[in-house]
């Protein structure tokens, strides 16, 4: 199995018309990914690279059945009115991949999915890929490029940076470490669905054996994820990676920010609390994958 | 994120009815004494400054007629604090305090709500506060479609210990400063020291807001410049690049400078990173072998050629570089050819006088090191393309080397440049740029390559044998030409080189011919 995303799942892409919609629309088609039309308000009755393009979601909701997914291609200060049309017309998950959407618009969006049981990748997420499946996004750009990077197996992957997710599957596929499903969680500091939850759903999915991360300095997600591994809700082996030890510190915080996370935030705090709940954590990028498959090995898994 | 001086942040209290000193900012000592004047009696003068412990440093002064406030403006506009030089002091009334407060808002990414804490002990650093008085301190998020309600603050207050005469009118301040926060789209939104005075009334002693960078085009009235986290203001080359930023939106271009006032020799380098982690990982690798990078650049994002010639030109504006070093997380998404000529064609017009090396692994990404290849030879310096079999780490070392190796020429030859067209063929792009086909080169070119190489296929052969537009010149200004630079450097190097894209820069040439650069 997979998480979030599989060849099953319905898809529609909003802002299909645009440069990047159109054109990733079409590479997620080309992947596997099942993506049944488009919306574009005021461009509603085209078609697009084969696919019908509606004015809201709602319509697109009528006319094609139920939509599992809505990756969303939309310029950042619309995206809220967006995200929150998807979600209204009843659309469970959504993947915001622009940058730069403002922070009370993330939390306004966070609100509305919690009160309707939705969920969101991003924003500012490069999307996810179940391998041989579907991808959602921009994951792997061309699909004969992603074809050949990414295979099935046993590792989930999660990653606060998304070249970084592509290129951690690429290199445990060197070691002949296929995966499971790649997420990139989102570049902000407000994601709809950081490490944590991503890690809860790769405990419950049986195909994911072991879980390999790449953490970053600032929010508390890694921190929440020790936590996890603590209280054994989290019972797989986990590879992890924290970037950003040369970064200088200081000016990422407030001071307010400090309080509600005490030591959280920081390089050598992430490190410490995963490395205290047994987490296997690698000190340079390129041992991720060795690392990995010893793992593996040990656990009897490879 | 973008953060606000003192007396903007207190503009913005008060305009939500938090009481705060009488006041004003002066950027003279002229104006300063005025301001005193003004106000009558004693004031306090605080330098304008993203620092903490400004006090320590003689930037909190009282004084006690206009004179004095003159004189300890004049002490503290135009030093230099943390590469910044102070612009403004904030002339304010002295007020008598009898008890000091915290309040604070934040955006709490782990309940994903804003994050309001009070404490019934103000001044310190709250990290302080909460050590010290772990009792008097208590939080509470916030719904942010509902907002605070006066008894969710007024039971804030009363955790925190605040006695029952004071609960109300502190609850009132909370939500104000709960609507101030929202209404400036503030990442966070601090009130320390919040002070009740020995007349009874609550106000704003100090403040800091720092502004979410995303949301700073809502606010045109902060007037910030550059909507992006710094500790001083931005340099003329960042006003520059940001111009770049912000007229394009394809794409990301980041660009922050790191060092100034260095020399060839200083093993300072230019850093060109691709996405947040791996450039991280990028420059790491480049710090472990004792270089400085002169400034950090991320273009990612599916940026088109011309936004990476643009980053590449404004990094190689920095004089004094021994190096160039391009490398992101090694499997790009983007197609990475696009990233390729637009580096080469900077490298080009420059031309390139320090070694490069970059990392363009990724889709199609044979194809972007054979281009970046195509480069030796053409500029004095040597040029390594590396796919995604090749680590960061690797390719610092490749770079370290050829830095070693490598001696530039006594004079710098002249850069490519565009020709006087003998039949110009031309139309503009989408960022101000002009594209260029010398159509009496293009009648002698055998290779036709820009037709091949052209992103949107927007170029076909005339009934002459010429490339020309097959849309209309609107349709390729308004974006359908993307700027991929396949008409200028796939023809320079494959072609008759009849094909030029002219992409200008705002402010570059004038900057660069101030600092005596190419």
């Amino acid at each position: 199995m997979s998480i979030l995303i599989d060849q099953t799942k319905r898809v529609i892409v909003q802002g299909i018309t645009g440069r990047e919609g159109m054109a990733r629309a079409e590479l997620m088609k080309n992947y596997g990914t099942r993506v049944v039309g488009g919306v574009t308000p005021g461009k509603g009755g085209q078609e697009v690279i084969g696919l019908p393009v509606y004015d809201t979601v709602q319509e697109a909701w009528e006319e094609l059945g139920p939509i599992d997914v809505s990756v969303l291609f939309i310029p950042a200060p619309l995206v809220k009115n967006a995200a929150m049309e998807a979600i209204e017309a009843g659309v469970s998950l959504l993947v915001i991949v622009p940058d730069r959407v403002p922070i009370y618009d993330v939390l306004a969006i966070a609100a509305l999915a919690r009160e309707r049981g939705a969920e969101f990748v991003g924003p500012n997420t490069l999307g996810l890929l179940s391998p041989d499946k579907a991808v959602l996004g921009m994951m792997g750009g061309r699909a004969s490029s992603a074809r050949q990077w990414f295979i099935r197996g046993p590792v989930g992957i999660t990653s606060r940076s998304g070249g970084i997710t592509s290129s951690m599957a690429y290199y445990l596929a060197q070691q002949g470490i296929g995966a499971t499903t790649l997420v990139h969680v989102g570049g902000d500091a407000v994601v709809g669905m950081p490490h944590p939850k991503v890690v809860r759903l790769f405990e419950h999915d049986p195909e994911t054996r072991a879980v390999v991360m790449f953490g970053e300095i600032g929010t508390s997600q890694e921190e929440q994820v020790a936590e996890l591994i603590d209280r054994g809700e989290f019972t797989k082996p986990l590879v992890a990676f924290i970037g950003g030890k040369a970064a200088k510190s200081g000016t990422r915080f407030s001071h307010a920010g400090a309080i509600v996370e005490g030591n959280r935030g920081t390089h050598a705090g992430k490190v410490g609390a995963l490395r205290e709940v047994g987490a296997h954590v690698v000190d340079s990028f390129s041992e991720l994958p060795f690392r990995t498959k010893e793992v593996l090995q040990d656990q009897g898994i490879l | 994120m973008a953060r606000l001086h003192e007396f903007q942040g207190k503009q913005l209290l008060a305009q939500h009815k938090i009481p705060v000193p009488r006041g004003r900012q002066a950027a003279t000592p002229e104006e300063a004494r005025i301001i005193a004047a003004d106000i009558g009696g004693p004031v306090m003068v605080k330098m304008q400054a993203w620092v903490t412990g400004r006090a320590g440093m003689g930037g909190i002064k009282m004084a006690g007629d206009p004179d004095e406030a003159a004189a300890a403006a004049a002490g503290m506009l135009g030093r230099r604090v943390k590469n910044f030089t102070v612009e403004w002091v904030l002339v304010e009334e002295q007020i008598q305090i009898a008890r000091e407060f915290y309040a604070g808002i934040i955006v709490d990414d782990v309940s994903q709500s804003p994050l309001m804490i009070f404490s019934s002990v103000g001044g310190t650093g709250i990290e302080e506060i909460a050590l010290q008085h772990p009792d008097k301190v208590a939080k509470t998020t916030i719904d942010v479609v509902r907002g605070l309600q006066e008894y969710q603050a007024r039971d804030l207050a009363r955790r925190a210990g605040v006695e029952r005469d004071l609960m109300n009118p502190m609850a009132t301040m909370l939500v104000r400063l709960w609507e101030t926060a929202r209404d400036a789209d503030a990442r966070a939104a601090e009130i320390n020291p919040l002070v009740l005075t020995s007349k009874g009334t609550l106000m704003a002693a100090d403040c800091r807001v720092t502004v979410d960078d995303y949301a700073v085009f809502r606010h045109p009235e902060f007037g910030i410049e550059i909507a992006r986290e710094m500790d001083r203001p931005p340099t003329e080359l960042e006003r520059i690049a940001y111009a770049v930023e912000a007229g394009d939106y394809r794409g990301t271009f980041f660009f922050l400078q790191m060092e100034e006032d260095f020399r060839r020799g200083d093993r300072v380098v230019g850093f060109h990173g691709a996405g947040g982690g791996g450039s991280m990982m990028s420059m790491d690798a480049l710090l472990g072998r004792g270089y400085k990078l002169a400034n950090f650049v991320d273009t990612s994002g599916n940026p088109p050629a011309s936004k990476v010639y643009r980053a590449a030109r404004i990094i190689l504006s920095q004089p004094g570089l021994d190096g160039y070093f391009g490398s992101g997380s090694g499997v790009a998404s983007q197609e990475q050819f696009y990233s390729a000529r637009g580096l080469v064609k900077a490298f080009l017009e420059e031309p390139l006088m320090v070694p490069a090396v970059i990392r363009l692994g990724g889709n199609a990404e044979d194809q972007a090191v054979e281009i970046l290849e195509w480069a030796n030879g053409s500029v004095p310096a040597p040029v390594e393309g590396y796919k995604k079999d090749h680590s960061s780490d690797f390719c610092a070392e490749r770079l370290d080397a050829l830095i070693r190796a490598y001696t530039p020429p006594a004079r710098q030859p002249v850069g490519r440049g565009p020709l006087p067209a003998e039949r110009p063929y031309t139309f503009e792009t989408v960022t101000g740029g002009t594209v260029t086909l010398d159509h009496a080169l293009c009648a002698a070119c055998t290779s036709k390559v820009c037709i091949r190489s052209c992103a949107r296929n927007i170029l076909s052969l005339d009934e002459n044998g010429l490339p020309v537009l097959n849309v209309s010149r609107e349709e390729a200004k308004k974006g359908r030409c993307v700027e991929c630079l396949g008409c200028d450097i796939d023809c320079y190097f494959l072609g008759n080189r009849g094909g030029y894209v002219s992409l200008p820069i705002e402010g570059l040439d004038a900057f660069r011919s101030r600092a005596n650069i190419g």
